[in-house]
């Protein structure tokens, strides 16, 4: 089945699957997010106990979420993978660093005898949500601001500062993509929270912070929009395979694919939906915040990575060597290796079935303050 | 020059770093999910509140374990990239599809199943709740099966033809690299002495209760699991450690060399079993290899080649050559190297000036369809890598360390079977509470699992260098060019934060074993 498609569209199938992946990745970020919040909510116990677990049920999928969307990327765009890692090596590890926190932290936190005590774990817990979200914007903010590295005839990558990573949290745009995934993050975190706890004052503690933060977000996100959409992009010629700066680049992709401008723009409205639906006066509705914000996190995020990957984009740019720049298409595996990795692409649904299957079965049941002071469970 | 040397060891000592760590919680994971799992099941059958007791108790410590487990293995994932992206780049194409199926198809199943495991007593059925038990066992297991055929290509590169266009080698059968014999023999192997480890670890905690007069039946069942479990593993994996050193043999003969601090190539050579080398010994001077040995006539010859008269090369015939045998010289494979290396470049500079005909020409060296390509690829581009060494004893690696860590090893692994063997008789028997001798041998008997599987690693990883993949690229090239500082600063990170977690995790497993049941 996958044999008959052509190597362009295998190529644009796997940057559609890291794209999915990428997208769900920046949602479950909602986790981080509301790491940044336990002590903001959770003053005291049981409350502070209690967030945690609500928040950290299934940390684990945001984990797994991270490690597959790294895994595909090295699978499906390995020079992309070499070039960024690589290259921005401390901006990776700072991701990484951080990710290692938080693993022991949800398993070490509430465990007796833990060395070095809950307090220090909670705290590893906000060092995450913060530089977590923020490094992770970061990343994808320089897929549009591009990286200093070069390639030689055998692909190696040399990176050509001596900063390895850390030069992209100086570039304005990526600092505002980095400061928008946070405040995106704590702003799902706070509508999760008003779905899944019942507890009166984190639900009144939440609405009153979700005042702030969305719309924080909002400005910095709507500014990064227009500082790319307003700025130069980066394009291949198809015919000559050669690279060139094109001016409103990003706004064009928009514009030339309906389908993406109309993607990004239902994702918008449903994030602006999404964090309005709790101050409505319909009891019903006023939880539900999440689902649409959820979705249009999602869309949102989908359709600025679509945008890098298609229309002739450079997902990658090089500042030092213009032509070493990355696309889908010098960046990809081998038609063999997307072909096989494509049937393996058909079980994404069943996975995310019984994910899904999993998790309602797990959350049916809201988590109570006394549950958390048990030791029958790792959270 | 210094300064790359300096790189690639801090490189390759903060990856080792990484996967020691990451090797203390995995083996326990593989062989406790099944064992946890044959709990449960008996459990569900018999509705019995002591094995329901039992299967909680080593959840917990599974859990306690798992969580380390999962935080070196993000390291490891990352680690490819951010240090050896030369080597990602190199082979992506191969190693990348096996990592993503692990990701899609085993982390997933893992993730989530563990969860249901977990807090699944009284919110799924116990039909489903015990079948996540299982998929927890099957995913953590088909995990190590996919990282494993990514290893094990790296020692036996197969199924993959090098495409000159964009310097990297492409996979051509999916299926030659998944169900490579290495690959097989790889997971088998490591699997089963995984399994070994995990029985020991609970031989050990049991043992602990009986000391103690605790938990009498829980830790009294728990061993005999832990012991039939053992000693079917242990000698599955002596079946699968004899395959791997038939494969050695075949595909790295050095690392058989190394393994057996073997210098001078012997007709029915015997297999030392228990030696110490001479540390003055090298290739340049003419001492005695070993201060002390002893060793089975034939054997090694047997092993190796499935013949007592076979000739097994040694360290010199492989750096030096030995026509007789036709093994070439290193200085006759780096020549060969340097040449295939400048073809590639002749070919990379043909396309940047797009001349047609010097592509076409050149293009058929790398195409083993054709007979130009055949030979080529035979006799040239098989020994690349050797083209990126500077002198011939690069290719010999740490032959203490691979000798020693395999005598370890081998030997650990026979004491393992007897031990399981006196565990299981005395539990049958139910005698077992009144040997104590055996059972402070018992307690003790985990960390020598440690020592062997870490051993094990050693020699499959140290006995194989200069290679990142044999033969064809060294760990020189693969290695990501960065300052040795940066490298220097993680290693350090690293090397505090793994530390200080371990401590972490041994204290609250320590107290959780202490709480008991």
């Amino acid at each position: 089945m996958f044999e008959q498609l052509s190597y362009s569209t295998l190529q644009g199938y796997w940057w559609l699957i890291i794209s999915i992946l990428g997208a769900t990745l920046v949602f479950m970020m909602f986790v981080l997010g509301g790491q940044t919040l336990i002590y903001t909510l959770g003053k005291k116990e049981p409350q502070l106990s209690l967030i945690i677990k609500e928040i950290g049920i299934r940390w684990d999928l945001t984990f797994t979420n991270l490690v597959v969307f790294c895994g595909t990327i090295f699978a499906a765009f390995p020079l992309f993978y070499s070039t960024s890692f690589g290259g921005a090596y401390w901006l990776w590890m700072l991701i990484l660093f951080t990710f290692v926190l938080q693993v022991v932290s949800y398993g070490f936190r509430n465990k007796a005898k833990n060395f070095l005590g809950a307090k220090t774990y909670e705290w590893f817990l906000f060092l995450n949500g913060l530089f977590g979200t923020i490094s992770l914007g970061v990343v994808i903010g320089t897929l549009f601001t591009g990286g200093n590295f070069v390639h030689d005839e055998m692909n190696f990558m040399r990176w050509t500062t001596n900063w390895h990573g850390i030069e992209a949290f100086f570039n304005i745009k990526n600092l505002l993509l980095g400061l928008s995934i946070f405040f995106l993050a704590r702003t799902l975190a706070l509508l999760y929270l008003i779905n899944r706890v019942s507890d009166i004052h984190i639900q009144d503690a939440s609405k009153k912070h979700l005042i702030i933060n969305a719309p924080i977000f909002f400005v910095l996100f709507f500014t990064f929009i227009l500082c790319i959409c307003l700025g130069n992009g980066y394009t291949l010629d198809p015919e000559t395979q050669i690279v060139f700066i094109q001016k409103y680049k990003y706004f064009k992709n928009f514009i030339e694919l309906p389908w993406l401008g109309t993607i990004f723009l239902i994702g918008i409205l449903l994030l602006i939906f999404g964090v309005l639906i709790p101050f409505l006066k319909n009891k019903k509705l006023e939880n539900k915040g999440i689902w649409l914000a959820g979705f249009g996190c999602f869309f949102t995020i989908l359709s600025l990575f679509l945008c890098l990957g298609y229309n002739n984009t450079v997902f990658y740019p090089s500042l030092v060597d213009m032509q070493s720049s990355l696309t889908i298409y010098n960046a990809s595996s081998s038609k063999y290796t997307l072909v096989v990795m494509s049937y393996v692409s058909l079980l994404i649904p069943f996975i995310a079935a019984y994910i899904i299957y999993t998790s309602r079965l797990l959350l049916k049941k809201s988590f109570t303050a006394n549950e958390t002071s048990s030791d029958n469970n790792i959270f | 020059m210094d300064e790359l040397i300096s790189l690639v060891n801090w490189s390759r000592g903060q990856f080792a770093l990484t996967a020691m760590y990451h090797w203390i919680f995995v083996p326990i994971t593989l062989g406790l999910t099944i064992m946890i799992a044959i709990m449960h099941t008996h459990y569900y059958k018999t509705d019995n509140d002591e094995w329901k007791k039992m299967t909680k108790f080593w959840m917990k410590l599974l859990i306690i374990n798992f969580i380390l487990g999962v935080a070196t293995g993000i390291i490891l994932v990352f680690e490819f990239g951010t240090n050896w992206s030369n080597y990602s780049w190199f082979v992506g194409d191969i190693f990348g599809a096996p990592l993503a199926i692990e990701g899609i198809l085993a982390f997933f199943m893992e993730a989530t199943f563990i969860a249901v495991m977990i807090f699944g007593w009284d919110r799924v059925s116990k039909k489903l709740h015990l079948i996540s038990t299982w998929l927890v066992a099957i995913g953590s297991n088909l995990s190590a099966l996919w990282i494993l055929i990514a290893n094990a290509w790296m020692q036996h590169p197969i199924g993959t033809v090098f495409n000159p266009a964009t310097a990297r080698n492409e996979m051509i059968n999916f299926w030659d690299i998944a169900l490579s014999p290495v690959a097989i023999n790889k997971f088998l192997h490591t699997t089963t002495s995984s399994y070994v480890v995990a029985s020991l670890f609970v031989i050990s905690v049991s043992s602990w209760y009986l000391l103690k007069k605790r938990h009498i039946f829980i830790a009294k069942k728990s061993m005999l699991i832990a012991a039939i479990f053992g000693f079917i593993s242990s000698i599955m994996t002596i079946f699968t450690g004899d395959s791997s050193v038939y494969q050695v043999a075949q595909k790295q003969p050095m690392k058989l060399a190394a393994m057996e601090g073997l210098y001078e190539g012997k007709t029915s050579a015997g297999l030392v079993t228990i030696g110490i080398l001479n540390p003055k010994k090298d290739i340049n001077n003419d001492e005695k290899p070993y201060y002390f040995k002893i060793e089975i006539p034939y054997l090694l010859s047997l092993l190796s080649y499935r013949d007592a008269d076979a000739y097994v090369p040694g360290i010199n015939d492989l750096i030096y050559g030995n026509e007789e045998q036709q093994i070439l010289s290193a200085e006759e494979k780096i020549a060969r190297g340097n040449i295939a290396i400048e073809t590639l470049k002749q070919y990379q500079n043909a396309k940047k000036q797009n001349d047609t005909n010097a592509l076409a020409n050149l293009g058929k060296k790398f195409d083993p369809n054709t007979k130009v390509g055949d030979y080529f690829l035979n006799n040239y581009f098989r020994y690349f890598g050797y083209g990126y060494l500077s002198s011939p004893h690069e290719l010999i690696p740490n032959i203490a360390l691979t000798f020693y860590s395999f005598h370890i090893m081998v030997s650990l692994g026979f004491l393992f079977i007897l031990l399981f063997l006196l565990v299981f008789i005395y539990v049958w028997k139910d005698t077992i509470e009144n040997k104590n001798i055996l059972l402070y041998i018992s307690l003790w008997s985990v960390l020598f699992g440690f020592i062997a599987s870490q051993s094990g690693w050693i020699v499959s990883e140290v006995g194989r260098q200069p290679w990142i993949i044999q033969d064809l690229m060294p760990t020189v090239a693969g290695v990501t060019q960065l300052s040795v500082s940066n490298v220097q600063i993680t290693f350090i990170l690293f090397a505090i934060i793994f530390t200080t977690l371990l401590i972490a995790e041994l204290s609250i497993m320590f107290n959780q074993i202490r709480k008991g049941p």
